[in-house]
């Protein structure tokens, strides 16, 4: 079990006439940090969706801990209930890349108002537990803000902070510092790389390559709607011969 | 005839303009809410009929509907007004047009309620919903505690603007004999043959819309306490 703890095989999935997936299949272990690098179009924000349940893949499998979460061909999704895809969405965690916080509520209330609706302990519990999240991301004294009076770095860690408020057994983050400057992307990272010291299993969907070479346990890189290359760091960003690669690995260094 | 027996009288009248005018929000609102998601459904007969409803009661003017549904019970099932409001209980036939009135107006209020709502649902970023989805919460919760509190924001001078003219549409049930405020005045220019009392009927009206843009100037303010990013 601690070999595959994520399962993805033959995932597939279109819109329309248009294949975005066409048979992705990767494991992971747990702790392990998976980046996914690759260009736009290739993919990765809705393997990212599908494995949330945001979309529904046309194919494919998904199991989590040896549990079968997702099988295109055998569950009849469309019979399924909201319900259903609910619980199996508490498996996971997503930050977007649009940070999506509840612009309403106080960052405090943004952490604690699923962890109170799904009944995850007392209020006191639940707050506690809120609060030293946002200790661990740097904003406790942005408690009782509202998201409109955060920078975009630390709405993202905020962000960051809501989805562990569930403790998700995987946290996926689809182009978490897309939507920053360069000097807040830097705090947001910072974060990420904290929580490997967590043992949180997580999966980056990034075009950050420094980050991705020097934070993750592995790298995928997607093209055109499968994994083309899938290794360590090590092998992705130095010793692969793959010929896509190269070209997008090299396509930032030659301007 | 003195002032203030007529303002006495007027305002009893006006009494009866505030009545249609709460009864049609308290009913229209939530049913306007009911059309907006009947016209968002992902079932399309059900969302193309919902929406033909909405142009038909949009399109023909509010003094036509509320002669028309007064018509419903006898023209199209025979039955004489007069039965319809000893069924009811209703101890005078005016009661009964009242209730005719108030069935055209939140008809026709929830029809344009639903638009504003539908597209208050809309303008609210997918992602709102979505982060609410990865956290595990269900329909019901994302809309009460997630989008709802953003639409009304988003919603308020709209439905300002159509409460003010709802104010000022319910002058129309005179025509079917309610005595509102300005039936209430036409009495008294007939009977006293001046006109002040018209004029005492529009300063109802004004001061009465400028409570209401008073009110809502301040629930915007309250809800305004933070920024949409």
């Amino acid at each position: 079990m601690e070999e595959k703890f994520l399962e993805i095989r033959g995932l597939r999935k279109s819109f329309g006439s248009h294949e975005v997936l066409k048979g992705v299949d990767l494991s992971m272990k747990q702790g392990e940090i998976l980046s996914i690098i690759g260009s736009s179009g290739s993919g990765k924000t809705t393997l990212l969706r599908c494995l949330n349940f945001l979309e529904f893949a046309d194919a494919g499998s998904i199991l989590l801990d040896g549990e079968l979460l997702y099988d295109g061909e055998h569950m009849n999704v469309k019979k399924m209930s909201d319900e259903q895809f609910r619980e199996k969405r508490l498996h996971f965690g997503l930050v977007f890349q649009s940070f999506n916080l509840f612009p309403q509520y106080t960052v405090l209330d943004n952490l604690m108002l699923a962890p109170k609706l799904l009944k995850r302990g007392t209020d006191a519990e639940i707050r506690e537990h809120a609060e030293q999240l946002l200790e661990r991301v740097g904003l406790a004294d942005k408690k009782n803000a509202y998201p409109c009076e955060l920078s975009g770095g630390q709405q993202q860690r905020v962000a960051i902070a809501r989805a562990l408020a569930l403790d998700p057994q995987v946290l996926f983050f689809d182009e978490p510092t897309s939507a920053l400057d360069p000097e807040l992307t830097v705090e947001v990272l910072r974060v990420i790389k904290e929580l490997k010291d967590f043992g949180r299993t997580m999966v980056i969907v990034t075009h950050e390559m420094e980050f991705a070479k020097n934070v993750s346990d592995r790298v995928i890189y997607m093209r055109d709607g499968v994994v083309e290359v899938d290794g360590t760091p090590e092998e992705v960003f130095e010793k692969s011969d793959n010929e896509h690669l190269r070209q997008f690995l090299n396509v930032g260094l030659s301007i | 005839m003195d002032f203030w027996s007529i303002i006495l009288d007027l305002s009893k009248g006006f009494g009866v303009t505030l009545k249609l005018f709460a009864l049609t929000l308290v009913i229209a609102i939530p049913l306007g809410l009911v059309f907006a998601f009947l016209s968002m459904s992902k079932f399309k007969p059900l969302s193309y009929l919902m929406k033909a409803i909405i142009w038909v009661v949009r399109g023909t003017p509010l003094l036509l509907q509320c002669i028309i549904v007064t018509f419903i019970p006898s023209v199209l099932f025979s039955i004489p007004n007069k039965d319809v409001a000893n069924f009811l209980n209703l101890d005078r036939i005016a009661d009964l047009q009242f209730l005719f009135v108030l069935i055209a107006f939140s008809l026709n209020y929830a029809c344009y309620f639903a638009v504003i709502f539908e597209g208050g649902i809309k303008s609210i970023p997918k992602g709102q919903q979505e982060a609410g989805q990865v956290l595990g919460l269900t329909k019901g919760q994302i809309f009460r505690r997630i989008v709802l509190m953003q639409v009304i924001r988003r919603i308020v001078a709209p439905m300002s603007n159509e409460i003010i003219t709802l104010v000022k549409d319910t002058a129309l049930a005179r025509a079917l004999g309610i005595m509102e405020v300005i039936m209430i005045a036409y009495e008294k220019v007939n009977k006293y043959v001046i006109l002040t009392p018209l004029l005492y009927a529009g300063v109802f009206y004004l001061l009465f819309s400028g409570l209401l843009t008073i009110l809502f100037h301040l629930l915007e303010k309250k809800i305004s306490y933070y920024q949409v990013t």
